[in-house]
């Protein structure tokens, strides 16, 4: 090079330019519509067209929503105010709210009980969702069933107390025993806690729920979303054991219980759950030793627990799968017997690969309790069609009190589903 | 724990039976099976008791007898006098029908949504995902009851169509959409017809070949013949022109609006309730079909993609050639179960009073002849038979497209 610049070239320039921004069309909200609505014409046309879509549903529903009367005491006077105008009739749902959420039999003053159990549902179903909370709290959620019990049923309270009784003493024996043998344990537990069962049944005096500090409620009479809720909580949680038991049965190297448990799970997976609740509504009665009064509700928690059992032990039979070979073959070199293999090394990886599929199976069953409508039990579906679109207040009134439904039911089922999303987030060890 | 020394041959102690893992398992099994049988006989026992204490036996018989009631929508012969066995049949055709028609629907909707759901374009991608949230977060049961709801309290009732001067017109001057549900027109198949309907399949042979000519043609000598037009001519052309040359044999039905003053006559009507069950059906499941055809796309892995624009394939043939095969085992086996879920939801039917086997056997021939064990189980076997025999198609289809590994 030469010594003197300006001599060899014509211009150099010294100095640098300053930073100028991106252009307009390469940042900010304009680069991000043109990626993202209106990257190609036949894009940007969807585009167009799924405007057009949102704003033809918001300008037909939001008036009819914000204008909705949430104060009126029939349908009638509803539309009287209304006036020929477009707009929801909420009011249904105020003066009606007792009975989508109760049923119509549920004695009005008695409101309070399910209204706890169901704020103690979070408290106790809080330490199983959530692993970081103190495993203390599990004492919680052990009373709950029985708490919950006695809160929606009343009567006596010596029936959920032998209840807890024969489950604390199944639970001493089999913690006695285990060290022992899995058989042993279980066996024992299990028997222990029937003789409390029996014994204390026997010693509950008669005539108790008379003078019972709560009102004794039976089971006809509940109803609403409530039925909804112990029907989906009771299955679900009842399948899950019964579940796990059918999926290692139907791994089992053992072919008279292989075969029982195939037969049972294709079974059940092959008819539709509204059949079952035939069977629990005109035919499971005739099961029953002749002269017990089972009661339609524990029939129908028995015909929809099968049901979920059978496709929980699918997805646990999935999760065991799935676990390498290398995990049964190091349980055996490690002198585990079968009981201890399975609880210590096997079930706890398969549980975790198939707690999405269960979550899926629990929200699919929660969805499913609007069945039990068909056979004239009066869950949410069930008091919406009969004795609220049939009243005389309320005769002819449909969207507010289906999507009250609709609502209700999403953001329970979404909240699983997002609950499950995030728990796979949490206990995915591997790698990546 | 001795592994050292096994028990020598024949000296067989009773203690072996729970310690010996040889004779462990027939232990475990006898306890089984003595349990199941002493399961089965106490349930059947019960039964047995509770039957003979109500007077009643298990009997076949009122299959034979006349069911008494009236079916709305048949597709085969069916009055009040005919038997409960051919109540029966009718629910079986009626539940067949809505299934075949929903798996159909369901996958419609599911593969559109579920290719829009990976579209580039952010608004669609966001409506298909509320799309697919809400359908698949409230129960399928609301769905049929708000969509039966939208056809019976929103359409005009028939009487609206009727008359010289009717309130509405008919779309097309052929389809009439009442609370009770559509009329369409019905083919007449008039002497003649029979020769089009040759001529239409003898055409769709025509194409096959065509195309299997225009690919040995391209494979053995490069030369590319066009395919599009070709196929539309040979498919619309013949067909048309023997229409004509038979002298139009096949006509249309319209529903007459003048029959009579109270409904119409004429045509195909399509009920309200087979329309709502339908519908529900089919964006329900095509809510979960959606997410199972993403998933299904999702696997396979970009490079795959990659390596087929590397090849110069374009973007249709790299969908059709290189990532639709792959993705396709992945996304059969879930949308056959989806298939066998539809058909166990149009038990259903029975929410919108729609003459499916469970409408039918389960509902009111149980309560009019009250042989409550027996419809339950006969509704059952059916159902039975249907999912076994999807999933065991399935199998044979699982095991032919498994990947090929040593």
């Amino acid at each position: 090079m030469s010594d003197k610049r300006a001599d060899s070239v014509a211009f150099v320039r010294e100095t640098f330019l300053a930073e100028q921004p991106a252009p307009a069309s390469a940042t900010g909200v304009v680069k991000w519509l043109q990626d993202n609505l209106f990257p190609t014409w036949g894009n940007g046309l969807l585009t167009i067209v799924s405007l057009y879509v949102i704003y033809a549903l918001v300008t037909s529903t939001a008036p009819w929503m914000f204008n909705g009367i949430w104060n009126t005491e029939s349908l009638s006077e509803c539309r009287e105010i209304l006036d020929g105008a477009s707009a929801a009739c909420f009011s249904v749902l105020t003066e009606r709210w007792n009975q989508l959420l109760f049923g119509f039999k549920y004695p009005p003053s008695e409101y309070w009980r399910p209204t706890v159990a169901f704020v103690l549902m979070f408290a106790a179903l809080a330490p199983v969702l959530f692993f970081d909370l103190p495993r203390k709290l599990l004492i919680i959620t052990a009373l709950f069933p029985f708490t919950a019990y006695w809160l929606i049923w009343g009567g006596t309270i010596f029936t959920p107390l032998v209840a807890l009784l024969g489950v604390f003493a199944g639970y001493l024996v089999y913690a006695r025993f285990v060290k022992g043998s899995f058989a042993m344990g279980f066996f024992g537990g299990v028997a222990a806690a029937f003789a409390v069962w029996i014994v204390g049944g026997m010693m509950i005096p008669e005539g108790a729920n008379d003078a019972a500090l709560l009102e004794a409620v039976p089971s006809r009479d509940l109803g609403g979303f409530m039925l909804n809720m112990m029907l989906g909580l009771t299955c679900v949680s009842l399948s899950v054991p019964i579940g796990i038991a059918l999926a290692l049965g139907r791994q089992s190297s053992l072919p008279l219980i292989k075969v029982i448990c195939v037969v049972f799970i294709e079974f059940i997976r092959g008819v539709p759950l509204i059949t079952l609740l035939f069977v629990a509504n005109v035919m499971l009665a005739y099961f029953f030793p002749p002269g017990s009064g089972v009661d339609l509700f524990l029939r129908v928690v028995i015909m929809i627990t099968m049901f979920s059992a059978a496709y929980i032990a699918e997805v646990i039979r999935g999760g065991l799968a799935a676990l390498p070979k290398g995990q049964y073959e190091a349980a055996d070199s490690l002198g585990l017997d079968y009981p201890q293999a399975m609880r210590l090394i096997i079930l706890p990886q398969a549980l975790k690969i198939s707690i999405p599929g269960i979550v899926n199976v629990a929200v699919g069953l929660f969805k499913d309790t609007t069945l039990v409508s068909v056979i004239s039990m009066f869950d949410l579906v069930g008091m919406i069609r009969g004795p609220i679109l049939a009243s005389t207040e309320w005769n002819g009134i449909y969207w507010e009190l289906f999507m009250f439904a609709s609502v209700l039911f999403f953001i329970v089922c979404y909240g699983i589903s997002q609950y499950s999303q995030w728990l796979e987030r949490r206990l995915a060890t591997d790698h990546r | 724990m001795s592994t050292l020394t096994d028990s020598p041959e024949g000296t067989f102690r009773l203690s072996m039976l729970l310690n010996d893992r040889r004779y462990r398992s027939y232990t475990f099994q006898g306890i089984a099976l003595v349990l199941l049988i002493a399961v089965v006989v106490y349930l059947a026992n019960n039964v047995m008791t509770n039957l003979r204490d109500l007077g009643l036996n298990i009997s076949y018989e009122f299959l034979g007898s006349p069911a008494g009631y009236d079916i709305n929508q048949t597709l085969i012969d069916y009055s009040s006098q005919s038997t409960n066995l051919r109540a029966a049949f009718v629910g079986i055709i009626n539940t067949l029908l809505v299934a075949v028609l929903a798996c159909i629907t369901a996958t419609f909707f599911g593969v559109i949504a579920g290719v829009l759901r990976l579209s580039n374009n952010w608004l669609v991608r966001k409506l298909m995902a509320v799309y697919v949230e809400i359908f698949r977060n409230i129960p399928v049961l609301i769905w049929i009851i708000i969509i039966f709801t939208i056809l019976t309290a929103v359409l005009p009732g028939s009487r609206a169509y009727l008359g010289e001067t009717p309130d509405k017109d008919m779309l097309l001057g052929y389809f009439a959409f009442t609370n009770r549900g559509v009329y369409a027109p019905a083919p007449i198949w008039n002497a003649g017809s029979g020769v089009v309907v040759a001529v239409f399949v003898a055409s769709i042979v025509g194409i096959f070949a065509y195309r299997r000519y225009a690919r040995n043609l391209l494979y053995a000598t490069g030369k590319l013949l066009p395919t599009g037009w070709p196929t539309l001519a040979i498919l619309i052309v013949p067909v048309v022109l023997t229409f004509f040359i038979m002298g139009q044999p096949i006509g249309l039905d319209a529903p007459d609006p003048l029959a009579n003053r109270f409904n119409l006559k004429g045509g195909i009507q399509i009920g309200a309730p087979l329309i709502a069950l339908w519908l529900a059906l089919s964006i329900y499941t095509g809510a979960f079909i959606a997410e199972n055809v993403r998933a299904g796309i999702q696997a396979v892995s970009k490079g795959q993609t990659e390596a087929a624009a590397a090849l110069g394939l374009r973007s249709g043939r790299i969908m059709n050639l290189v990532v639709l095969p792959q993705a396709l085992r992945v996304i059969i086996p879930p949308l056959i179960s989806n298939y066998l879920n539809i058909t166990k939801n149009t038990s259903l039917a029975i929410a919108v009073g729609y003459a499916d086997i469970t409408a039918t056997l389960g509902g009111i021939t149980l309560n009019q002849t009250g042989r409550a064990i027996e419809c339950v189980m006969l509704l059952m076997l059916f159902y039975l038979v249907i999912s076994l025999g999807i999933s065991m198609l399935m199998n044979v289809y699982n095991n032919a497209m498994k990947l090929k590994e040593r």
